[in-house]
């Protein structure tokens, strides 16, 4: 009897090549793109993709929206960590009148911005976990997304769609029970996340599962203009913090976390080490929190106090004409970028003086390192095609824009 | 590296491309003739004066108002060692809407002008696959033209008229609904 | 503690070791809490439905615990998110896909009337290709709304006729939505 096993090399058994629809719907295509495979066993030899499921023209309405009103539609690009989005577009239109906003602000803006970033790698890292299989870190790690989503209640009013920050500053202070939930979550968060990190990352069958999934190198990943957590797996150490950075980010001390092979492990520990560079940023925001105003003195963009509205002809006639969209926007073109949770998001406006932009562009990173999906995942078995693309963080709004 | 060495650089390679430099907020912007983007290019990626390894961003925009230069292509390139950014801006009419393509020297580039293409009609010539990538397959018109309204004008649960609008720019409210069942 | 609501038993006669009842109430009953959704989410409404399910606020309470991706074997259809035309035609493949009876629920204000986006590529609310049952407003809704909703499918679950989706009103209604 012939007992060594039969090992089928590449080429399979009757030569016939299967094509698989991956998406639209597909409960681990966390977003809706669709990859046409075609597979030779389980192996895929090449895809194509489709994307544009959820074009909703955020360019085409963004020039007919003013200013302020802009600032709901960058939520929604990538919806995970929203916070970022908005302050960066509130950045880039500061940027173009030249404002120049108070160290606090600063401050405030930072503390925000890398909680977003937390709860965007949350979503991530559970969700790899949830692809191989692994759901339970998924429902602890979203207990935690509820006390961030608790702070920016405190802060803006909502949980998701932030709309958070105005040009010029926030729309008010933090109160004190915000910033007691921050102490709260820096201390008691830690210990839940290194629970987390310890299912995961020294776990033989997590391990052996993502190490080798769908690796890209820095040379492939720098043609291919990939930002954020994937090129830094890489090897490639460009974040835009550090780089340009933006809203006092120079006064911070943190470490930029790089990998080596870019697969879905490098990707998914960066994630993780990020985390914890992002609450040693907060707490050393909290704790060398300068005293002073929340807001710019910028009456022609920043409304003024209500009760002023009331009394002063002044702050009536800026508030009509700021809730109108009539503020004074010079002309002129700028492009401003900040490190959102997927990279650098880039904003490009170009104004001529109106009421509402000419021409804004968002560069998205999620929709120009999703071209390489295909090279990342040729001769790949299917189940690690499914972990790349859940570890790429490819959220669909920001895809389609 | 700052803006003197570079225009220097430029200058040794394309005597009197650059006529004017300008620097609006801080970011050197060129603009150059279409003929001319591919060495351009090439030099800026491979020159080690230049070394702009890194595609920012690639987007179109439309000025109806400009007759010759209706259309423009705005590239962002970024020097990550000397952390320099610059701007690139192509111009092109409406009659011959053909630009080289990039993604041959960057891969980037592959999909963003496929965005441009189905935004604004350019095209790209070179492309490997230069076909719509946001919007619907069998979509007639290129919508972010600056001649279009951002309303599907079929839609039947709203009336323009309550919002406050007839239209697009000129266009009154019933121009609107002839545009949208000529496009589809 | 007072406000606590015990749950009602349907109205029968009941005797030693057994309790009659209508069938269409048992049958009400049994699928009110034991529906198997179908999460059909595209973008934030999808978040905040993936926080739902999450322990805080926990849809498995309501029967849900088991998500069924496949339309074959899925009651009601959850679409959480902006649809794009481009999306449209998938939307009722899945519909269609699914086995009667089957309700729809469109969470968010994209689902239910095209939301914010009044654009060109947006459906202006998917009761333009599929009829809805429920809708539940938000941009995106709070979990407790998306359960208040869920509620509401129960309710409608429970007291649906056992003959609704053979009635010549339904079927004019999937006429008049070009759904054989």
């Amino acid at each position: 009897m012939n007992t060594t096993p039969q090992i089928f090399a590449n080429d399979s058994i009757d030569g016939e090549l299967a094509t698989l629809n991956l998406g639209p719907t597909h409960p681990a295509t966390h977003g809706i793109f669709q990859n046409v495979l075609k597979m030779d066993g389980e192996r895929i030899i090449s895809a194509e993709q489709t994307v544009g499921y959820i074009h909703r023209a955020f360019e085409k309405i963004a020039e007919r929206r003013p200013y302020n009103q802009i600032t709901p539609l960058t939520d929604r690009l990538n919806y995970c960590s929203s916070p970022i989005n908005n302050l960066g577009w509130d950045m880039t239109v500061e940027k173009l009148i030249g404002i120049e906003v108070p160290k606090r602000v600063d401050y405030m803006r930072v503390i925000i911005m890398e909680l977003a970033r937390i709860s965007d790698h949350l979503v991530c890292n559970s969700v790899i976990g949830v692809d191989t299989g692994a759901l339970t870190g998924f429902t602890y790690m979203f207990q935690e997304r509820e006390l961030i989503y608790d702070i920016f209640e405190g802060v803006c009013g909502a949980r998701l769609t932030t709309n958070i920050g105005r040009i010029g500053g926030f729309e008010r202070d933090f109160s004190a029970d915000v910033f007691k939930r921050i102490q709260t979550f820096l201390k008691e968060f830690p210990k839940r996340f290194n629970e987390f990190g310890n299912l995961l990352s020294r776990n033989r069958i997590f391990m052996d599962r993502v190490i080798g999934a769908g690796p890209i190198s820095g040379d492939r990943a720098l043609n291919y203009g990939f930002t954020g957590p994937n090129l830094r797996a890489a090897g490639v150490d460009y974040d835009v913090r550090v780089m340009n950075p933006y809203s006092s980010y120079q006064d911070f001390d943190f470490l930029v976390p790089v990998g080596e092979g870019g697969d879905t492990f490098d990707r998914f520990m960066v994630r993780q080490e990020e985390i914890n560079q992002s609450l040693s940023i907060i707490r050393q925001a909290l704790d060398k929190m300068p005293a002073g105003d929340y807001h710019a003195d910028v009456p022609e963009f920043y409304l003024p106090p209500k009760k002023d509205v009331y009394q002063s002809m002044e702050a009536l006639i800026y508030h009509f004409k700021i809730i109108m969209g009539e503020m004074k926007i010079p002309e002129g073109e700028v492009y401003f970028s900040v490190e959102g949770g997927n990279g650098e998001l880039g904003y490009y406006l170009i104004s001529d003086g109106g009421r509402t932009p000419y021409r804004l562009h968002f560069r998205r990173p999620c929709f120009i390192y999703y071209q390489a999906y295909p090279e990342m995942i040729k001769g790949s078995l299917l189940s690690d095609a499914i972990l790349t693309m859940s570890s790429m963080n490819v959220i669909a709004g920001e895809l389609d824009a | 590296m700052d803006k003197e060495s570079l225009l220097n650089a430029i200058e040794s390679q394309f005597p009197g491309l650059i006529s004017n430099p300008a620097e609006p907020h801080g970011m050197l912007t060129l603009e150059i003739p279409v003929n001319q983007l591919i060495p351009l290019v090439q030099f800026l990626k491979n020159d080690e004066r230049a070394n702009f390894v890194f595609l920012t961003d690639l987007c179109g925009v439309h000025y109806p108002s400009k007759a010759e230069k209706e259309f423009a292509v705005v590239y962002h390139l970024h020097n990550l060692e000397a952390n320099y950014r610059l701007r690139l801006k192509v111009f092109v009419g409406r009659e011959n809407l053909d630009v080289p393509t990039l993604s041959d020297i960057y891969s980037a580039a592959n999909w963003m002008e496929r965005e441009t293409f189905d935004f604004y009609g350019i095209n790209f010539t070179g492309h490997p696959n230069l076909t719509r990538i946001l919007n619907m397959d069998d979509m007639t018109y290129h919508p972010m033209r600056k001649e279009y309204p951002m309303e599907d004008a079929t839609r039947t649960d709203k009336d323009d008229r309550f919002f406050g609008r007839d239209g697009h720019e000129g266009v009154t409210f019933d121009q609107n609904k002839q545009i949208a069942k000529q496009n589809g | 503690m007072e406000d606590v609501q015990i749950v009602q038993k349907p109205q029968g006669i009941e005797g030693e070791g057994f309790f009659a009842t209508k069938l269409g109430d048992v049958i009400g009953l049994a699928r009110a809490n034991s529906l198997w959704p179908l999460p059909f989410a595209t973008s934030c409404c999808g978040i905040e439905f993936m926080a739902t399910m999450g322990a805080n606020y926990d849809l498995a309470r309501f029967g849900m615990e088991r998500m069924s991706f496949s339309p074959r074997q899925a009651d009601l259809l959850m679409v959480m998110g902006t649809i794009a035309k481009k999306m449209g035609p998938i939307l009722r493949q899945v519909y269609e896909q699914m086995t009667e009876p089957k309700w729809v629920i469109a969470v968010g204000a994209c689902a239910s009337s095209g939301g914010i986006f009044d654009s060109y590529s947006v459906l202006q609310g998917i009761d333009k290709v599929i009829p809805v049952d429920v809708y539940v407003p938000g941009c995106p809704p709070r979990p407790e709304q998306i359960i208040d909703g869920i509620m509401k499918i129960q309710d409608l679950v429970k007291d649906e006729s056992l003959r609704r989706r053979y009635t010549q009103e339904y079927k004019t209604l999937l006429e008049s939505y070009k759904i054989s």
